[in-house]
């Protein structure tokens, strides 16, 4: 259900420590979500599809994401450009070329973050980055809640699949009906309590293999220097996009 | 002196809250390099047996002593817990790490062992069990026997000194179950198997407890009879008593 596509790798941006791009990722996507005008903005969308390139992902799933992403912008390309602005609002049809650079814009932003998480973040497992922000100073109980959402969800899908197919294999069709809603209120209640069994059980066999509330990493692999060169190759982007911002640029 | 048992348990009692017969009445065992099968109906308590040993329930009465010591609080049987090992039912309850070596290695890790050493004995305990280049697989998405078999590696890879089995051999294939069969003969480990596949048991144990309305009894020693039995794979030539 949850994959992990863009985890498994081998391009520069994989090998990188997770807390380092962690700590890139904040800054480049901090820096484009407040930026407000074009070009600091395209800069960072350049910048950051040509991460995205160096990550040499699967271009058929990046397509999925980019659409899935721009679906929301193309509302906002079908709306600003009509409904932005003061002045004339009285008339039925009314165009304000300062709401298509707002959506423009946003456009711009929000693929530009989404590239830079799939470049940076994804390239990591969910585990590592869990470690990551653990080592960047999250708490314990932070961490731990994301890590095992993230592996327990699967298994309350499952757990939910199987009774939703129990149910179809006893003639269970959904339709509009009072019954249909109280089947449904019974599935869920049962994955419910069937799930909470199951994190019992699980944290017992924790107990059992002397778990203390403190998950250790197996792979602890300290920054290299290129981590830290990449690091402050990142620092450095985000400044000079934060920079783009403060001077009196025509867009 | 004499040495005392590895494990004793003196007269454990213990009911469900609202239930007015006990589940377990008065169950004393010694166990010290034993290997114990253990037989009962459904319900009868003995998953809830396993769980009073290993401190995750308390008993209402009684007293589970480890090499001499009794064990009273949580930080008593988080010792007991190094000793002892405790194969689940469901195998999907014991496995919570992505991959097959973070599993093993979880047990080691809070252990105290460097990341390297607990690679290290993961490793060597899953080529022990014939796992070699499972490391990196994915738990969930192991067979079911294959689940059964790195449960039990994330117990050896603490180097327990006592086993308890529950139910080991519940839906595996022939082969699987006879690995199974071949890896607990040659582990050289007490155990405890609660099991009713008795042939299984024939194969692993030495001993034979029954827990039937609350009492552990000794059954007879194994007797030599013949009985009728269905052989999987019908015509497949094959061997008795080996």
């Amino acid at each position: 259900m949850i994959g992990e596509p863009f985890a498994n790798g081998s391009s520069f941006l994989h090998k990188r420590d997770p807390r380092i791009k962690l700590i890139g990722a904040a800054g480049i996507s901090l820096v484009m979500a407040l930026s407000s005008s074009l070009i600091p903005a395209a800069t960072g969308f350049f910048l950051t599809a040509l991460l995205l390139f160096i990550s040499r992902p699967d271009p058929a799933r990046v397509l999925k994401r980019i659409l899935s992403v721009n679906l929301f912008t193309l509302f906002l390309f079908l709306t600003l450009p009509f409904t932005y602005g003061t002045g004339n609002t009285t008339t039925f049809f009314h165009f304000s070329p300062e709401g298509l650079r707002m959506a423009f814009l946003i456009a711009l932003k929000s693929n530009g973050i989404l590239f830079c998480f799939l470049a940076l973040l994804a390239t990591s497992s969910t585990a590592h980055l869990g470690h990551g922000l653990e080592k960047l100073g999250m708490p314990r109980k932070l961490t731990f809640l994301l890590l095992f959402s993230y592996r327990q969800i699967f298994i309350i899908h499952q757990e939910y699949k199987r009774l939703q197919r129990a149910a179809m294999l006893r003639g269970f069709i959904p339709a509009n009906s009072l019954h249909t809603y109280r089947t449904y209120g019974h599935l869920f209640g049962m994955t419910l309590v069937k799930s909470w069994n199951r994190a019992e059980r699980i944290h017992q066999a924790m107990l059992l293999r002397g778990f203390d509330g403190r998950l250790i990493p197996l792979n602890q692999p300290s920054p290299t220097g290129a981590d830290y060169s990449f690091l402050i190759l990142l620092l450095s982007l985000s400044l000079i996009l934060a920079g783009l911002s403060f001077f009196p640029l025509p867009l | 002196m004499n040495k005392p048992p590895l494990l004793e348990l003196r007269d454990i009692s213990y009911s469900y809250p609202g239930h007015n017969s006990p589940l377990l009445n008065d169950v004393n065992l010694q166990v010290t390099n034993e290997r114990i099968g253990l037989i009962g109906p459904n319900g009868c308590g003995k998953t809830t047996f396993f769980q009073i040993i290993m401190g995750l329930l308390r008993a209402q009465t009684g007293e589970i002593v480890l090499n001499g010591k009794t064990m009273e609080q949580e930080k008593d049987f988080r010792i007991l817990r190094r000793t002892l090992g405790f194969l689940f039912q469901n195998s999907d309850d014991q496995l919570f790490s992505p991959t097959v070596l973070e599993d093993v290695a979880f047990g080691p890790l809070n252990h105290g062992l460097t990341p390297d050493a607990a690679k290290d004995i993961s490793i060597k305990t899953l080529e022990h069990l014939g796992l070699k280049g499972f490391e990196e697989r994915i738990t969930h998405k192991l067979s079911g026997g294959e689940k059964k078999l790195v449960a039990l590696a994330t117990i050896l890879s603490m180097q327990p000194q006592l086993l308890l089995l529950d139910e080991p051999s519940n839906n595996l294939d022939p082969a699987t179950r006879d690995r199974l069969i071949t890896i607990l003969r040659e582990l050289n480990l007490a155990h405890i198997i609660i099991s009713h596949d008795l042939d299984f048991l024939a194969s692993t144990c030495s001993k034979l407890y029954t827990l039937e309305d609350g009492k552990l009894s000794r059954c007879e020693q194994k007797q030599i009879h013949s009985h009728e039995h269905i052989h999987p794979y019908g015509n497949a030539p094959h061997q008795h008593g080996v």
